[in-house]
């Protein structure tokens, strides 16, 4: 079913520059991307600006009723940054991305490699089970994961009991996997690389799928290995793949919000991370702090702006946007 | 090494990355299916010795809420519908303007489509909130609607215009001068060309509005307005032990998606190094 691929890769970019232009009013394409433009300045543009505003004002219960916001200066930022809770989410946020984009890639360029060295019909059953995990919804896989690491009934730790203790240690039976920070981003980490693993294994395959084979033939007759193709031919080749993978993961990675919150939920500070903390803090207790929780976005925000500037250029660069 | 021996070994991977893959779904599925004494079972077994349909029947009989679970299934269909049909047609007409015309700004748009694909959505919660509430759109699925049309906007034009761009030029030039007008063109020559890419983005587009969380989460307060994920949080939180009911539900959520994710896989994957992978 994978191979169909190629028949429909179009080329974007590589339009007919020679060939005549078409006469068409001047208008049509404004006309054709307005509505795009309009939703998504109104939906997206417009509520950023909104955080920006916010970020700098009181805006609780009292506004949500109906008053004007009072502005409050910097007082939102001074005091998420004179939180010990706030440095320790951001720290929760950056070592949760780390680990788990570099399992995400590792595994599922692995996957990828494996998916290119099967043959077809095994190719696309394993392809088939493997997008199983991306199309479950986030908040079944945080669900079924709970249920999996349950310490009554979970088949995790019935499995680890059932391991030679000189393996993994005894005790298993009824150890909480929820009870510390660690622990539950140890499930969490497990869930979102399950689910992330099939998105770069396709991509690393389509990518795979298009180098010449004769490539790899002749590295082969000159004795080459597996690894040293792998980093001679197939990882530089597909580097600007690679790049965009990982700046994707990382941005995927670093806003997780839906299977923290199943998993840990609002009520346990100690696992925070960014987006849960700025959540809680407009929306989790009986005083809606809108405008703190405005500033705790802010920051994610701004990290992220950081990391779609370098996607920007890697897409610039490949010519994607000509 | 032995050829046919290397080729049993990557055979043999490839069925345990299957197991592997498959085996938190498989697991939700046949626990659906087990009576309670089994579910908490100290020896957990893989299949079900005694399937049973009571946890379907819990679900599918009000037993979660007031509502009926078919209330949250519609709602949830519904949104996801609304969003595959207005992105889908929004996203053509933006991707045929980018595809096939050269004007100002063109560039512009493109990186706005990049970037907007990076906005943290977790953060648009707080002043969409706000202004939904202040459009009297609050605890309304059309709110929700708007904002799933916005969010899968972005990534379905950027797909769909590598496919306007496949469909070849003289094809539609030879229509004109055959007579056909505009809209004729695009509804008989285009459309029919771009199908298989609109699938691709579809797909996406519904995956978007069904499985989204937060934004249903934090818009909604009615339970008769709630969305699937919404109402498996609330029945989640509010029966948490009660694994075969939650795991049903959970399956029932789960399996329509699944579906029809693997019957358009092949268009998926074809979307896909269209629009997220190009070497």
């Amino acid at each position: 079913m994978l191979d169909t691929a190629p028949a429909v890769r179009p080329t974007p970019g590589r339009k007919s520059s020679g060939r005549g232009r078409p006469r068409r009013p001047r208008l049509g394409p404004y006309l054709l991307i307005a509505p795009t433009v309009v939703v998504i300045a109104l939906l997206m543009f417009w509520p950023m600006i909104q955080i920006a505003v916010m970020s700098f004002q009181k805006v609780g219960n009292r506004q949500l009723a109906g008053e004007p916001a009072e502005s409050v200066g910097t007082k939102n930022y001074e005091t998420i940054l004179a939180d010990d809770l706030f440095w320790q989410s951001l720290r929760h946020t950056v070592l949760f991305a780390v680990v788990a984009v570099s399992l995400t890639l590792l595994v599922g360029t692995l996957v990828g490699l494996l998916l290119h060295r099967l043959g077809r019909r095994m190719s696309m059953f394993v392809a088939g089970g493997v997008m199983v995990a991306w199309a479950t919804p986030p908040i079944t896989a945080a669900i079924i994961f709970s249920w999996l690491f349950g310490s009554t009934g979970g088949v995790v730790n019935w499995t680890l009991d059932l391991l030679p203790d000189l393996l993994v240690g005894g005790d298993w039976i009824d150890y909480n996997w929820f009870a510390t920070p660690l622990r539950t981003y140890t499930v969490l980490t497990v869930c979102v690389v399950w689910q992330s693993i099939p998105f770069v294994a396709v991509s690393v395959l389509a990518g795979l799928r298009s180098l010449p084979g004769e490539l790899f033939e002749a590295a082969r007759v000159d004795g080459a290995s597996a690894w040293r193709q792998f980093w001679k031919i197939t990882f530089p080749l597909l580097r600007p793949i690679f790049l965009v993978l990982l700046v994707l993961s990382v941005i995927w990675d670093f806003k997780v919000f839906t299977q923290l919150f199943i998993m840990s939920g609002m009520a346990n500070r100690d696992a925070f991370n960014l987006s849960l903390y700025a959540y809680s803090e407009a929306f989790g207790g009986m005083n809606a702090k809108l405008g703190m929780g405005s500033a705790i976005a802010m920051v994610l925000t701004l990290l992220l702006l950081v990391v779609t500037a370098v996607y920007v250029r890697i897409m610039v660069r490949q010519g994607e946007t000509s | 090494m032995n050829r046919r021996m290397r080729r049993y070994g990557l055979n043999a991977l490839g069925l345990l990355v299957f197991a592997v893959a498959v085996f938190p779904v498989a697991w939700m599925i046949s626990t659906a299916f087990k009576p309670n004494e089994e579910i908490f079972s100290s020896t957990p077994r893989p299949l079900p010795s005694d399937p049973t349909l009571d946890h379907f029947d819990y679900v599918l009989g009000n037993g979660i809420a007031e509502v009926s679970f078919w209330e949250y299934f519609r709602n949830s269909a519904l949104l996801a519908i609304v969003t595959v049909v207005v992105s889908g047609l929004l996203a053509v007409l933006a991707a045929t303007a980018v595809a096939r015309y050269r004007f100002r700004f063109r560039t512009t748009f493109l990186i706005m489509l990049l970037v907007v694909q990076m906005v943290p959505l977790e953060a648009l919660v707080i002043p969409l909130f706000l202004d939904l509430k202040q459009l009297g759109m609050i605890n309304s699925l059309a709110g929700l609607m708007l904002v799933y049309i916005g969010f899968a906007l972005p990534f379905s034009i950027w797909m769909l215009r590598g496919f306007v761009a496949a469909v070849p030029k003289e094809l539609e030039e030879a229509a004109a001068i055959d007579g056909a007008g505009p809209l004729r063109i695009f509804f008989r020559v285009l459309l029919p060309l771009v199908a298989p890419g609109l699938v691709a983005t579809s797909i996406f587009s519904f995956i978007t509005a069904w499985n989204e969380f937060i934004f249903a989460f934090t818009f909604l307060d009615d339970q008769d307005k709630y969305t699937l994920p919404v109402m498996m949080q609330y029945f989640f939180g509010n029966a948490s032990n009660e694994w075969g009911p939650i795991m049903a539900a959970s399956t029932l959520l789960t399996l329509p998606v699944i579906a029809f994710f693997l019957v358009v896989q092949r268009r998926m994957v074809s979307g896909l190094t269209a629009g997220a992978v190009k070497g």
